[in-house]
């Protein structure tokens, strides 16, 4: 007899030929926090996917308190009693966090407030979730985002909640609080389950453990019977160093200063806040910070994409402030920027490996005419330097998967060999592997003497990779510590503005509010 | 002043035609579906509609007629846009090329012809008691035909919809992120599919009054244009039913000024004046392009078309 | 809920190029089987009608330059709007540049024409493209600027220039010789494009432009350019593209070429500038540059097969007494089933069945 909360039997799903789930089994029980484990692209979100109707499975079955289910589209698995809480919020902007958690509802036909937010208001009070029902959702944190999920599933009667990476954009405090949430939940009895490649986080909050890897089930284990070298193990198929390499090198001399650098927004908002640092050759400086903090905008100021208001930039004794992008670009500095949905910013999408990368050499041919053959010779050998899985190089990028695109791009910008190289997020969603391949290429960009600017979201990558990390918040600076020498803690801290150390080392308190700038 | 009146009483009745259209294609975008059809539904609107009240001599009939007309053009764009996934400003082009040929061919006969005695009747101008003696206000808006009366019902009761309900509040989210809607546990395609429809359905009706009401016949190419000016009329109106009533009449009254200018004794070519309408639209369109509020942007998934298995 | 079967739409794997153009193809021909019917409905036969339109578009030496004649504004627009396409700029004010490119090409032919032919027309041709150019730049200046919807504001530009047109018609350059009909006088006979073969120079013209637009889109920075704006706004960006100046650049072009047409068909076919002159093709360029999936090569030919269809198209409704309007619809027809081809290529349908109801005995 089944007595499992949720039962997940024999799960077979593919995208055209990609296998993505191979005869998974999974059990989650009542009142317990279970940890679905696994590299980039084991198949996590795919499995949670179909619990959440999403997608369907094209063979095997769920069971949800003993009886067989199936869901043809996310209402099904709503009315069932599972809620997910996605990667990417499913929030609608415009909207308050009221009209949001209410979305979709079987509601009347007519809505009555004030039942409605004194419900909410019972909610948030039970749990312990903070949120202002009447606030529009383009205002919120990101923090606040994820709250605004997670109660919106709990007004829906949600007994299962499925948590897809909710750490990746939270600071090292808000994970705390969060984990009390997860405790919470628990504790009420029901049933959840957090999906995470990061294995302190299962070592801290998760009863059981279930280890995904290239699509299949590996093991259930409980977390007594279990620890980070082994789930390493079971997550890679072989004992594996996680750790990243931090090459030591001799710091050189000043590739670039930046002098009090201010910029605003298109609506007139200040982006950057007079910031000030050096950067190195032969240094990687990481950039830590909530999202929304200035980063993309402190990249694209360098870049030149992005006005600025006040300050310098100065490279090679001249200032880049007020050349034009391409400029830039010959000058030796070179951005590579991936983001949330990878496509958008490095890449066309339709075309092919060639004339992608034909897109950051073209500029410096002489003529009208355009000639490939250079950008092919180069496409084969960025193609084997990186092993880039592709069918061919007249093939369009799209096709590629997440990590390989990923590398075409970092490819690309490296090949231009820059004396400064801007890179923002570049292990965003890749496997371990991919993940090792980038993190040596830097290293070995670093070796030469380039000056590497790091833009990341993973506390523990930054730490183990940099030799300085830069904090921001709200367009500040509020840190430049070494990395050797600092804690995630410390980090958090400085994140969300709480401490300041350019601030002569005094502990400034900055209203949380109002440092909090929207996604 | 009785010039002033006059003038805003026809004012009205030339903009009702667009009100229609316009606040048929703010319910299709806002489910997320950019259709330019919408010249198409209105003559295939226009053409039906005459000829079922031609035939029947029913004005219910003919009505539903039209928005039937105008509902199967939206139909063949919901399933190339929304099932197909076919880009939805070709789908829209084709619309009108296949609905001005369909409505030329199909009407062909009756060109010329004047509407059927019995149906201008019932659209003669009826006074509303009480409202109707308002000065001023009364005989610009409350002495007019059944069918500008119905604008005004359709204009109120889909801002109520769209504002004041959960199945209104619904669309709005799939015509913003259907993603989070879909999550939501809404069915989105279905809501595309209902209110793409409707808004051709609405489409309709607009290319109706003109073939039925206000010419009163059946002329070729009776929409003159007018289409057009809904879609620019939707992002006048900040996709809001309400605002759409002053946009479209503004327009209808823009539509009859050359008329009164050449009356007042000012000389300028009527082909001058004929230019007005587009040029205004331009000019709106480029100061509200220039404004760049975030809630007065259209609905932000609007012409891209939504796949839930998308990896 | 459990359902009985659903019927599922998923990705496929990316198809090969022979594969994605049987698909179209495959389209075509269940557009005329659809089209087929719609003529069986008018109690005709179809294999008749098909067989008329032929030789109506290439029965006779006489007809198949009627056809070319047809072909060459169609081909010379739709690499206009292809251009514009490429960039997602949906330029539908063909018809206006058309226009503009007639009267700016009119005005010298008319008020300004003492000189030599090879002049006359050197002067004409750049003024048709100039002007057209610059009357789309318009809208171009406001998309670039602020993101003013382009397809609206292109559009109100052909009612703005279609309305100046009828003006000069009706009123200031109406010939008082023209006997109450409203006509502007002929050309003369310097600004008149001669022939070649029989038919008009602007096939020549025609031609040349299919290969230079290919080559201009295939292997120029700019064609380039154009193509990587067009996919994404922000890869552009990044890549240091100068985004407003190549819009700029990319309509004049695409309105040029537009103006070009205006000034060819004033000149070659018309010997006036008219109302009629553009003949709807700023719009059916737009079907024919879709349905050749922007590729100038393509162009040439889907222009050429669809002006035998319009050809053949006023052949047949002087024989059956089928009405111009048919040809509308048989034009809607194709492009609605060549659209909803586009989804086949990429994607299939799946039917899941229900799995088995009975619960397994499993292991925990």
């Amino acid at each position: 007899m089944d007595n499992n909360y949720i039962s997940m039997k024999n799960i077979n799903k593919s995208f055209g030929k990609v296998v993505a789930n191979r005869n998974i089994n999974l059990a989650v029980r009542r009142g317990e926090i279970h940890a679905l484990l696994g590299e980039n692209g084991s198949g996590k979100s795919t499995l949670m996917n179909m619990l959440s109707g999403v997608y369907t499975p094209d063979s095997g079955s769920i069971f949800i308190k003993g009886k067989e289910v199936q869901f043809a589209a996310p209402k099904d698995a709503i009315e069932a009693g599972i809620g997910m809480i996605y990667q990417h919020f499913k929030l609608i902007d415009v909207m308050t966090a009221k009209e949001n958690i209410i979305l979709g509802r079987k509601n009347s036909f007519l809505m009555n407030e004030k039942t409605l937010s004194d419900k909410i208001r019972d909610m948030s009070a039970r749990f312990g979730l903070d949120i202002d029902p009447d606030k529009k959702v383009y205002n919120m944190s990101v923090g606040e985002k994820q709250t605004l999920e997670i109660l919106k599933v709990l007004y829906r009667g949600a007994e299962i909640l499925i948590l897809d990476e909710p750490t990746a954009v939270l600071t090292p405090q808000e994970t705390e609080k969060l984990f009390k949430i997860m405790r919470k939940m628990k504790e009420e009895g029901c049933a959840v389950i957090f999906i995470t490649h990061k294995l302190n986080e299962v070592m801290e909050v998760a009863d059981r453990i279930t280890v995904l890897r290239k699509g299949e089930t590996v093991m259930t284990v409980d977390k007594a019977d279990t620890n980070p070298k082994h789930l390493t193990e079971l997550m890679m198929g072989c004992p594996a160093d996680l750790s990243i390499k931090r090459i030591e090198t001799e710091k050189n001399n000043v590739a670039m200063e930046v002098r009090n650098l201010s910029a605003v927004n298109s609506e007139g908002i200040k982006v950057l806040k007079g910031m000030s640092f050096d950067i190195y050759s032969g240094e990687i400086l990481g950039v830590a910070g909530i999202a929304g903090s200035g980063q993309k905008e402190l990249c694209e100021a360098i870049a030149g994409l992005h006005p600025v208001k006040q300050g310098e930039i100065v490279f090679n004794g001249e200032n880049l402030v007020g050349k034009s992008p391409a400029e830039i670009i010959t000058k030796g500095v070179s951005l590579s920027f991936i983001p949330e949905d990878r496509l958008g910013m490095g890449l066309v999408a339709s075309m092919d490996i060639v004339n992608n990368v034909v897109l950051k050499l073209y500029q410096k041919q002489k003529g009208i005419f355009i000639d490939r053959k250079p950008a092919e010779q180069k496409s084969v050998e960025i193609i084997e330097r990186l092993s880039i899985q592709t069918p061919g190089i007249k093939h369009p990028v799209r096709m590629l998967s997440g990590g390989n695109i990923q590398k075409v791009l970092l490819g690309r910008e490296l090949d231009s060999r820059p004396q400064v190289l801007i890179t923002a997020y570049p292990v965003r969603g890749l496997d371990v592997n991919s993940c090792y391949t980038i993190y040596d290429l830097l290293n070995e960009e670093k070796r030469k003497g380039v000056a590497i600017l790091y833009i990341g979201e993973d506390l523990d990558v930054l730490l183990e990779l940099c030799d300085r990390i830069m904090v921001i918040c709200a367009g500040e600076i509020t840190g430049i510590v070494d990395a050797r020498y600092t804690t995630k803690e410390q980090i958090g801290l400085m994140m969300t503005g709480t401490v300041n150390l350019m601030k002569e080392g005094e502990k400034s308190e900055h209203d949380n509010a109002n440092n909090y700038t929207s996604h | 002043m009785e010039a002033v009146i006059s003038f805003l009483h026809a004012a009205i009745v030339a903009g009702t035609p667009l009100l229609f259209a316009t606040l048929g294609e703010i319910i299709t975008e806002r489910s997320g579906n950019l259709n330019l059809g919408v010249e198409g539904m209105m003559l295939m609107g226009a053409v039906i509609g005459f000829m079922v009240g031609l035939n029947t001599e029913s004005t219910t009939l003919a009505l539903l007629a039209a928005m039937i007309a105008g509902a199967g053009g939206a139909l063949i764009f919901a399933f190339l846009t929304i099932t197909l996934r076919a880009n939805q400003v070709v789908s829209g082009l084709t619309l009108t090329i296949f609905g001005t040929g369909f409505a030329d061919f199909v009407g062909q006969d009756l060109i010329g012809q004047i509407a059927p005695e019995s149906l201008r009747l019932f659209f003669r101008p009826y006074t509303i008691p009480l409202l109707g003696d308002i000065p001023f206000i009364g005989p610009v808006l409350f002495r007019q035909d059944a069918f500008v009366y119905l604008g005004y019902a359709a204009s109120i009761l889909l801002g109520l919809y769209l504002y004041k309900t959960s199945t209104g509040m619904n669309l709005r989210a799939v015509g913003e992120n259907p993603g989070a809607a879909d999550a939501a546990g809404i069915n989105v395609t279905l809501y595309k599919y209902l209110h793409t429809l409707l808004g051709g359905a609405l489409c309709g009706l607009g290319g109706a009054y003109l073939s039925l009401v206000y010419v009163p016949a059946l002329q070729e190419g009776v929409t003159a244009g007018r289409g057009w000016i809904a879609v620019a009329l939707v992002i006048f109106a900040t996709w809001n039913p309400y605002k759409a009533l002053f946009g479209a009449y503004l327009f209808g009254g823009l539509d009859i000024i050359g008329f009164r200018i050449q009356n007042l004794g000012i000389d300028v070519s009527q082909y001058f004046i004929d230019m007005l309408p587009y040029l205004v639209t331009i000019t709106v369109l480029v100061v509200v392009s220039m404004r760049k509020s975030r809630e007065k942007a259209g609905p932000k998934a609007c012409g891209i078309p939504y796949f839930r298995e998308e990896r | 809920m459990i359902m009985p079967i659903t019927i599922r739409a998923i990705k496929k794997s990316e198809p090969g190029r022979m594969k994605a153009a049987s698909i179209r193809i495959g389209a075509i021909i269940l557009a005329l089987v659809a089209s087929s019917l719609f003529i069986l409905l008018l109690s005709l036969n179809p294999a008749d009608v098909y067989i008329k339109m032929i030789q109506g578009a290439f029965g006779t030496a006489y007809r198949i330059k009627e056809t070319i004649v047809k072909a060459i504004p169609l081909v010379i627009t739709s690499l206009g709007i292809a251009i514009a396409f490429k960039m997602q700029f949906w330029n539908i004010g063909g018809e206006g540049q058309i226009a503009i490119g007639s009267f700016a090409a009119s005005y010298f032919a008319l008020y300004m024409n003492d000189m030599p032919m090879p002049l006359m027309l050197t002067v004409m041709i750049l003024a048709g493209m100039l002007a057209g150019g610059l009357w789309a730049l318009i809208p171009a200046f406001f998309k670039a600027q602020w993101g003013t919807n382009e397809t609206i504001v292109t559009l109100m530009m052909n009612y703005i220039a279609l309305k100046w047109v009828m003006f000069l018609q009706y009123g200031p350059w109406r010939d008082p010789k023209s006997l109450g009909f409203p006509k502007i006088a002929n050309f003369p006979q310097n600004a008149v494009l001669p022939k070649l073969l029989g038919v008009h120079v602007g096939w020549v013209i025609a031609l040349i432009l299919v290969v230079v637009v290919y080559i201009f889109i295939n292997h120029t920075k700019k064609g380039y350019e154009i193509a990587v704006i067009g996919e994404s706004m922000n890869t552009a960006r990044y890549a240091g593209i100068n985004i407003k100046k190549t819009i700029l650049i990319a309509i004049m072009l695409s309105g040029g070429l537009c103006g070009l047409v205006g000034m060819i068909q004033a000149s070659a076919v018309n010997y006036t500038l008219s109302v009629e002159i553009t003949g709807g093709v700023g719009y059916t360029a737009i079907i024919t540059a879709w349905l050749a999936a922007l590729s100038a090569p393509l162009i040439l030919i889907v222009s050429i097969l669809f002006a035998a269809l319009l050809e053949g198209g006023s052949y047949i409704q002087t024989v059956f007494g089928i009405p111009q309007a048919a040809a509308e619809i048989l034009q809607g027809i194709i492009l609605f089933f060549v659209l909803g081809s586009e989804f086949f290529v990429r994607y299939k349908f799946v039917i899941v069945k229900k799995h088995s109801a009975i619960a397994e005995k499993g292991a925990d």
